[in-house]
């Protein structure tokens, strides 16, 4: 979708090169987590309550210390005390304190000299437990005589004479709700439910730490960012962030839940009491279910007010969300803002709270909290279309947001792509696909902020005139190869010259995660700044060069110009012949670039999905899939439409067969991936996918991060499809077959 | 506890250690041999990520112990390439059929032996022999476009040389 | 751990008797090694029975039936036209545990000795009248696959006891059977509820059948009521129809996370019915 205000005929953005670390992930020479291996190195094992709610009398590990090879075991009281707010928590996470909040918590942690030594060690470790009552549903959470599983958690803004459990409120709106909903024909309210999921990443967490006598360390890990995990170990630990040297390997999938921390702290702690030799921890499958960060379960009341024609007249929400035994973790403050940002509504008022339960500390998972408030207020919408037999896209065209629209949560939008994804999904064939018995079609629009960030790049020109870029961000999903993209454009030099690396903690200022869909985006940017740093350094060499004002230079096709016939008349200099003398024209040249990013420019999009359900069985198979978002500027368009097809496909999951299942002692029942059931390749079709391109202008070249709101669509639009093709609506997810042949049979009923 | 002696093949060479008993042939591929393109993502055979051949035969390689593997062909990842990329691994690429590629050096194992088996499968077929390899980036699109087009490829060869 | 590779049954079965620990055969491991790997199992001695002459061979039995090697993998089954064409229900079964990687190594001795109600293999072992070889410290027995399974997790094998062998009877004229399980997915789940039919037939007129259920109760079900209601019919809609409601008579499922017992006394009426109706169609030689 080209426009006229748009800088276009770039020579490499919008191409398809290969990605810079292919070759060594088809060879399997990419190194992971877990394939880092150090000389003198030790295995951890890590010791887990086996109760949701517990308080631990007495850890006696003196079986475990005395077979031979077992090298150290700590608990919580070798961590330091008198640490508050979050970096309590995520001490209280690594280790648990005086009480085990979740299955899954951890106890305690042993060192070996083999993985299966130390797992033999793990299980002599006899910990005693007061078992205690406990609660994991989120309505349970905050009902009257559930068991208030930590005092004091509630903050300021949790009014008086809620439960124990509650730790957050928040609420806001605009324009009069109640005369809103006068003014429709129809109002309509219901109360919708989504399950806890995990992001499901193949890698399981990995890390080896050393951590010596003098407090100083190091760690090779898969994360999504690395200074975060340096300021969290080091807080955890009572070390100075200096003085912890982070590496990140290449990372096998995090989508959030790589965002913090979980046992990679006990690899430092481990190490200094095994004299400073290093560890190694990698989780099992098991305990990446029970023990790192799942999404936050929901509960969600929606309503709102429509007029025949398809007007919203008014929205009202209120969502309970619980993301385990900490609070701060359920994503409420992107969930209330995200419920109703596809719509330029009057009248609109939101309400939140957040509730601790016992299960594990959750963490970002993709456009967290979107996808659970589009489940609730896109289904809405849905049903109402349905019921006033209008098209939902006709509908969302009609109270769609757009450029000027003023937010459902405040700031105006600029320029935004939710109706140019709207209108091609309409005139997509996928759209005009007659359905046959049993089929049904589903469309809903999803959200995300996007993100921007600390962000901190430097470029620095070699001596043959290629350019070496320093990021912080890890790339999970091509990333380098879109940053090396936009170097090799700005520079003007080839693709191949440009090689983009993730480095260390110690190598550049501090970089936020990969997350949000931010990288692209915040590092894309800084590295474009970079450039042109390191541009207007190498025309000031040609000028001294050739004896002219700096001015009356200009970078183009990779080398330096005269600018204009005025400057005088030299031969263009080349990035390779400015980098080959740089040592004599004044030293080494590089660019530099940090910046808290702002104008990363939200994200839109709608999906399309038409399925068929077994009415005898109530199993639904998707049988086509479209996916149509903007990008802003498609960098390099086969991972714009990887990001797309992969968060559809996680948004399936989600709708169809993913959930956290607990059983009646607290205790996780699906812990494997045979039970944790996501997405395999014959569930699913071939993903459609259109890439609108309404350009971001907070970015040079017009990039939009394109990560997360894949996810956000599959979850309202399946359950409009199943509607579709069974007359049965899900309000609570996910549409198992069990659910889906019940409300069938009362639907017949 | 008295280690095995395991001498077997691996991508061509013999090598020889000493395993314990209980220890996987994953285990002693990465641990041992030094051999971590195969990776583990659940060790409950569910994901398909430790997959090498034995003998021929796609497998799990943490469902197997490394004791079993005496006297056996074993194939990985990093025996694919010989002096050029496998057509799978060029077309992996060139379609940007993996993100965090993770699950790739399995997916390839996995593929390359369905093409062995079924040089030109439907993408059905070629959907339901790698459902035992879970990939959670992509949404398998451009795998099985990647693995149908090497497929061609190497069918294109195969009546060139024939 | 110790590990063992005896060459014969009645060594694996002395083993097995002399063991005093945690013991656990190994044939093809998908299951005893997803267990050691949980920590659910520590097993003191392990036996692998894969070095035993003759595990691995897929053999016509005198009778014109089949033996089958307990190391044989569901991808041999698989592939073997001869025993697909006499029994495609056992094999379909078979070839429905686990992933393809899993069906390079995963056996049916191993699928019945694990003891789970929803093993695919067994229903369709169990509705084909299949026995199986028990060697002991004092000889082999051979049983009737239904009479292996105990509960889950158990079987009825004594200590020192091994399965040595599984024979499917001759497929006889005009015969048809068929596995079918539900899953949520498409692949890679345990069963919710499995269904195998088997049955004979003369002219269109059904004269044996066997019905059994999997993931219905405590063991893989054996329902003659099942049977009764196909016997002497042409498989007519009444008959699938009264099929259907023995099934969901027959079940006695329990509520968990794989589904709740009303779905699966409602999809043991559906799979009885589909299974029923291919089982037909292969008997009459239609492709299905």
């Amino acid at each position: 979708m080209a426009r006229d205000d748009v800088k276009t005929g770039y020579k490499l953005i919008g191409t398809r090169p290969n990605r810079p670390d292919g070759l060594d992930k088809v060879t399997g020479r990419a190194r992971y987590g877990a394939d880092f291996s150090l000389p003198g190195m030790l295995h951890a094992a890590v010791v887990r309550s086996p109760h949701a709610h517990a308080r631990i009398v007495k850890i006696d590990a003196s079986k475990a210390l005395a077979l031979d090879g077992v090298k150290a075991v700590v608990t919580r009281a070798d961590l330091p005390t008198g640490l508050t707010g979050e970096d309590l928590n995520l001490q209280d996470n690594t280790l648990a304190g005086e009480k085990a909040l979740y299955d899954g918590h951890a106890v305690a942690a042993v060192a070996a000299t083999s993985a299966l030594l130390a797992q033999d060690a793990a299980r002599l470790i006899e910990v005693t437990y007061e078992v205690l009552p406990h609660v994991t549903d989120v309505d349970a959470a905050m009902a009257p005589g559930a068991p208030v599983i930590r005092e004091g958690v509630a903050d300021y803004s949790v009014p008086e004479g809620m439960h124990g459990n509650v730790a957050r409120y928040m609420e806001f709106g605009h324009g009069d709700v109640e005369a809103g909903f006068a003014a429709a024909d129809i109002v309509r309210a219901h109360t919708y439910k989504t399950e806890a999921t995990h992001q499901g990443y193949i890698e399981p967490h990995a890390a080896v730490g050393q951590l010596g006598e003098d407090g100083r360390g190091e760690m090779w890990v898969c994360t999504q960012g690395h200074w975060y995990i340096r300021r969290m170990s080091a807080a955890v630990l009572g070390i100075e962030a200096a003085n912890l040297r982070v590496t990140p390997s290449e990372i096998g999938g995090g989508f959030g839940g790589k965002t913090t921390i979980f046992m990679e702290p006990l690899t430092l702690a481990l190490s200094k009491k095994a004299g400073g030799r290093p560890v190694k921890l990698v989780m099992s499958r098991s305990e990446v279910l029970r023990a790192t960060g799942p999404t936050a379960s929901a509960s969600m009341d929606v309503k709102i007010g429509m007029k025949k024609d398809g007007t919203i007249t008014a929205g009202q929400v209120y969502f309970r969300m619980q993301g385990g035994a900490f609070p701060g973790m359920s994503p409420i403050g992107e969930a209330l803002p995200c419920a109703f940002a596809c719509y330029d509504i009057p009248a609109l008022k939101h309400e939140a709270v957040e509730v601790i339960a016992n299960r594990p500390k959750a963490a970002a998972y993709r456009a967290p909290g979107s996808p659970m408030a589009a489940f609730a207020v896109e289904s809405m919408v849905d049903e109402m279309c349905r019921e006033l037999k209008l098209d939902p896209i006709e509908v969302r065209l009609k109270n769609g947001a757009t450029n000027g629209s003023k937010s459902s949560y405040g700031p105006v939008y600029t320029m935004i792509g939710l109706k140019e994804t709207l209108e091609a999904a309409k005139a997509h064939p996928n759209y005009k696909v007659a359905l046959g018995p049993n089929q049904g079609r589903g469309v809903a629009s999803g959200f995300w902020f996007n993100h921007g960030g600390e962000t901190s790049v430097t470029l620095a020109v070699g001596e043959d005139g290629t350019a070496t870029v320093m990021i912080g961000t890890p790339d999970i999903g091509g990333s380098r190869a879109s940053i090396g993209l936009m170097v090799a454009e700005t520079l003007g030099i080839p693709y191949e010259n440009v090689r983009v690396n993730v480095v260390e903690t110690g190598a550049l200022g501090v970089n936020e995660p990969t997350h949000g869909s931010r990288a692209t985006f915040a590092s894309g940017k800084a590295a474009v700044e970079a450039a042109r740093q390191a541009m207007a350094e190498m025309c000031r060499r040609a000028a001294a060069d050739w004896g002219i004002d700096a001015d009356a230079v200009e970078w183009k096709d990779g080398a330096a110009h005269p600018a204009g016939p005025n400057a005088g008349k030299f031969p263009p200099m080349s990035i390779g012949e400015i980098g080959g003398k740089m040592g004599s024209t004044g030293g080494p040249i590089s660019g530099h670039h940090e910046v808290t990013a702002g104008g990363y420019g939200a994200s839109f999009g709608t999906h399309v999905v038409d399925v068929e359900v077994d009415p005898e069985t109530g199993r639904t198979t998707v049988l086509r899939y479209l996916v149509v978002q903007d990008a802003g500027t498609a960098i390099h368009p086969a991972y714009v439409e990887g990001q797309y097809q992969g968060g559809a496909a996680q948004g399936i999951g989600w709708a169809l067969n993913e959930e956290y299942v607990y059983g009646a002692d607290g205790r996780l029942q699906n812990p494997i991936f045979l039970d944790y059931r996501i997405p395999v390749a014959s569930d699913l079709p071939m993903i459609d996918t259109v890439i609108v391109e309404v350009p971001n202008p907070g970015h040079p070249y017009g990039v939009r991060g394109v990560g997360e709101t894949g996810i956000t669509p599959p979850l309202p639009a399946i359950a409009a499809a199943i509607a579709g093709a069974t007359g049965a609506r899900i309000r609570s997810l996910p549409c198992t077959p069990p659910k889906v042949l019940a409300a069938i049979k009362a639907n017949r009923a | 506890m008295s280690k095995i002696h395991v001498t077997t093949t691996v991508n061509g060479d013999t090598v020889e250690f000493l395993a314990e008993p209980r220890e996987t042939l994953l285990d002693a591929l990465r641990n041992q041999l030094d051999l971590t393109g195969t990776k583990e993502g659940c060790g409950t055979g569910d994901c398909g990520a430790c997959s090498v051949t034995v003998d021929g035969t796609l497998v799990c390689s943490c469902l197997m112990l490394a004791a079993e593997a005496n006297g056996k062909r074993v194939e990985t990842i990093e025996g694919m390439a010989k002096e050029e990329l496998h057509p799978l691994q060029r077309k992996f690429i060139e379609h940007a059929a993996l993100q965090c590629g993770f699950c790739t050096p399995g997916i390839l194992v996995a593929a390359k032996a369905l093409l062995e088996r079924n040089p030109d499968p439907t993408d059905t077929e070629v959907r339901y022999w790698l459902a035992g390899n879970l990939c959670r980036c992509t949404g398998y699109d451009k795998i099985i476009r990647a693995v149908q087009d090497a497929a061609a490829e190497m069918r294109q060869e195969h009546r060139g040389a024939a | 751990m110790r590990y063992h590779t005896p060459t014969s049954f009645s060594d694996a079965a002395k083993i097995a008797a002399g063991t005093s620990g945690t013991m656990r055969f190994l044939a093809g491991g998908t299951d005893v090694l997803v267990q050691m790997r949980a920590g659910m199992v520590q097993p003191d001695d392990l036996i692998d029975l894969k070095h035993i002459p003759g595990v691995d061979r897929i053999e016509p039995t005198p009778e014109g039936g089949w033996r089958i090697g307990i190391a044989v993998p569901g991808i041999v089954m698989g592939g073997h036209a001869a025993l697909v064409a006499d029994w495609p229900g056992v094999v379909e079964g078979m070839n429905l545990v686990g992933s393809t990687q899993v069906q390079g190594r995963a056996t049916l001795a191993g699928n019945l000795c694990n003891g789970s109600p929803a093993a695919d293999s067994v229903p369709g072992l169990i509705a084909a009248g299949a026995t199986v070889t028990v060697t002991g410290p004092n000889g082999s027995r051979d049983i009737p696959v239904e009479q292996v399974p105990a509960g889950p997790g158990r079987t009825h094998l004594a200590k020192g006891e091994v399965i040595s062998a599984v024979t499917l009877p001759p497929r006889g004229k005009n015969g048809g059977d068929c596995y079918l399980r539900f899953i949520p997915r498409t692949e890679m789940d345990i069963a919710v509820v499995g269904c195998a039919v088997n049955l004979r037939l003369e002219g269109d007129r059904i004269v044996e059948a066997r019905v059994a259920l999997g993931a219905v109760a405590p063991t893989v079900l054996l329902s003659e009521a099942c049977a009764k209601t196909i016997i002497g019919t042409t498989l007519d809609d009444a008959a699938l129809a009264a099929l259907a409601k023995a099934a969901e008579g027959a079940a006695k499922p329990i509520s968990d996370k794989r589904g709740t017992k009303e779905f699966r006394i409602d999809v043991a009426g559906v799979l009885a019915r589909r299974a029923a109706k291919i089982a037909y169609d292969r008997a009459k030689g239609l492709k299905a």
